[in-house]
């Protein structure tokens, strides 16, 4: 089997999830694979510690063109014969892997969970409340991985880095601005999140919020209604119309734990709750719950971060 | 303008959420069927406020189902759009649907293809993406804006902690998300037209079968909830390092 995996390397670092996607590819193949990318990363050596043996970088390429990225992906593909393609479940991903399927008439998992279980994948559906083994028949799979699945390997490997030389043709997309809503951690890739409802009463009462993740490392979060009425930006927004996220630890504060919301965040491995309600549902898809009041409890919780952030 | 909006019918999002025929199959036993939200609030909204702008062209919107889908395409007759069409197949696969709707969109002219940025049940945000690259198109996924002045669309992108702004020329083919725009609630008089607004079944093309789902599960239940009193709150994030070691 002859595995590539396709990751956006742009930044200043190779993304966790492009890591996770190259270990995940290896792993997959069974053996070091080729990685493609765009950009103009200096650090593409630095593949070799998930697996990779040689990098074929388009490196005139700076944004996402879907098109573009796609003939990127099939010539590689092509050229290395290749039968699987590992991308990365993210905006990147979303934009070139189905395309890459549809071209190839390959299968496309769309966010795997994992490595295949006799041969089969999982995924979430129904919005992260049931997962689907999913067989795919097509002699070439596509199989996108979603992030936080697997543990970055941290091994040894030389890597050839390559600069892709075909013609891509001219992007149909242009970028005329970026806009930076912040430098934190991405959301999807935050292993902590700490997120706010209604509960909070009000945008003025978030940096309490923000002081313990950025206490523990992590990202901020909010619920769909306080996105809608702009306490905080769109892009925070978790939940079945948001985003789902699946952190290590999901802190939930003045959230009541609607289905809705729930959808979007059942998947994180441990979830603390604190409401005053002690009939609010969230308790029930809890690991650990506070009944109390958020402005008596959050001072508490930042005073106990930043003692422990002391002694370790 | 010519605006072609993708149309799914889903589980309605507070619907139970389990499986029959040995775990193969949903089980739609007494649950309520809604469009997808994400073609529904966004998608179809902003297809119908773009052309309320140009004050002339069209919004079709296109499903992949059977008779079965016909209440919840009127739903979308009802909001606004001009026509309906369904692609009489039962969706099993992203790429077998994108097939069928790039095998009607081919050759008709669209202005502009909208989908939501994902269903709510089988969340796979690939159909999209598909039909651009069959359609030779390019695809903006993950769009919280959208505007269009002539032939060319700005479109808003979410990327990782903020917003891109990026031109493209029509045609085009957007994954809307939220942001886009608000949702219509249809009025009675919407309703009642949409009875009589065309609603057209074209036959299932010739698709390619790459695989699909073979089995469904639920996520085990989760234990007993750990409280603790709010006088010790602290010792939560104690908890969280030593027991759960998460942080
Ligand atoms: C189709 C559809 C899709 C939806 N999608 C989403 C989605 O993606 N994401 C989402 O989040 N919602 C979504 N919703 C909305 C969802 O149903 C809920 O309305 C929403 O999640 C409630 O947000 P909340 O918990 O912040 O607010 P509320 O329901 O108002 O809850 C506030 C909570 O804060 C508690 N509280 C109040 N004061 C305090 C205090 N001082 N300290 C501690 N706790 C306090 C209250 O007890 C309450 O439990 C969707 C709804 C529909 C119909």
């Amino acid at each position: 089997m002859s595995v590539i995996v396709f990751i956006d390397s742009r930044g200043d670092k190779i993304p966790k999830a492009a890591q996770e996607a190259v270990t995940y590819a290896s792993q997959l193949a069974g053996g070091p694979v080729t990685v493609v990318t765009f950009g103009g990363s200096t650090l593409l050596e630095s593949l070799g510690a998930q697996g990779a043996k040689k990098v074929i970088v388009a490196r005139g390429v700076a944004i996402v063109d879907g098109q573009q990225l796609t003939k990127l992906v099939c010539d590689v593909a092509t050229k290395e014969s290749a039968t699987t393609i590992v991308c990365v479940h993210d905006g990147t991903g979303k934009a070139v892997a189905p395309r890459v399927a549809a071209r190839l008439k390959a299968g496309h998992v769309a966010g795997a969970l994992g490595l295949p279980v006799d041969g089969r994948f999982k995924r979430n559906v129904f919005s992260g409340k049931a997962q689907a083994w999913m067989e795919v028949t097509s002699p070439i799979k596509v199989i996108s991985l979603s992030p936080n699945s697997i543990p970055i390997a941290k091994g040894e490997g030389t890597v050839a880095v390559e600069e892709y030389s075909g013609d891509l043709g001219a992007a149909r997309i242009t970028v005329k601005e970026v806009r930076k809503a912040g430098t934190g951690i991405p959301l999807p890739e935050a292993e902590i999140v700490v997120s706010g409802g209604r509960g909070m009463k009000g945008p003025e009462n978030w940096a309490g919020i923000e002081e313990l993740a950025q206490l523990l490392g992590g990202a901020t979060a909010c619920s769909r209604p306080v996105a809608d009425m702009h306490w905080r930006p769109h892009h925070e927004h978790v939940g079945q119309t948001g985003l789902a996220i699946r952190p290590n630890c999901y802190i939930a504060i003045g959230i009541s734990g609607a289905i809705q919301h729930l959808a979007g965040v059942n998947q994180s491995k441990v979830i603390a709750v604190i409401n005053t309600d002690p009939e609010a549902p969230f308790f029930k898809a809890a690991d650990y719950g506070i009944v109390g009041d958020a402005f008596v409890v959050l001072p508490k919780l930042i005073e106990a971060a930043k003692k422990l952030n002391a002694e370790r | 303008m010519k605006i072609l909006v993708l149309l799914s019918q889903v589980p309605d999002t507070t619907a139970r959420i389990a499986f029959t025929n040995d775990n193969t199959q949903y089980d739609s036993a007494g649950v309520t069927f809604i469009v997808n939200p994400y073609d529904e609030w966004y998608a179809l909204v902003r297809a119908l406020e773009l052309k309320e702008a140009a004050g002339s062209g069209s919004v079709t919107t296109i499903t992949v189902g059977g008779a079965d889908t016909d209440a919840t395409i009127r739903k979308g007759l009802a909001i606004g759009a001009d026509e309906a069409v369904r692609v009489d197949a039962q969706p099993t696969e992203a790429l077998q649907v994108a097939e069928h709707i790039a095998a009607y969109a081919k050759d008709r002219g669209f202005d502009l293809v909208l989908a939501g940025k994902e269903t709510i049940d089988h969340n796979g945000g690939q159909v999209g993406a598909m039909v651009a690259e069959l359609l030779d198109l390019p695809y903006v996924p993950l769009a919280s804006k959208l505007d269009v002045n002539g032939t060319v669309a700005t479109v808003e992108r979410d990327v990782p902690n903020g917003v891109e702004v990026l031109e493209v020329s029509l045609p085009v083919v957007i994954g809307a998300a939220k942001g886009m725009a608000e949702q219509r609630i249809p009025n009675m008089r919407g309703i009642m037209a949409a009875r009589t607004k065309p609603l057209t079944v074209v036959p299932a093309a010739a698709v390619d079968n790459t695989g699909g789902t073979v089995k469904f599960e639920l996520p085990p239940a989760k234990g007993a909830v750990k409280m603790i009193p709010v006088e010790e709150a602290g010792k939560l994030i104690e908890l969280l390092h030593t027991e759960a070691k998460v942080i």
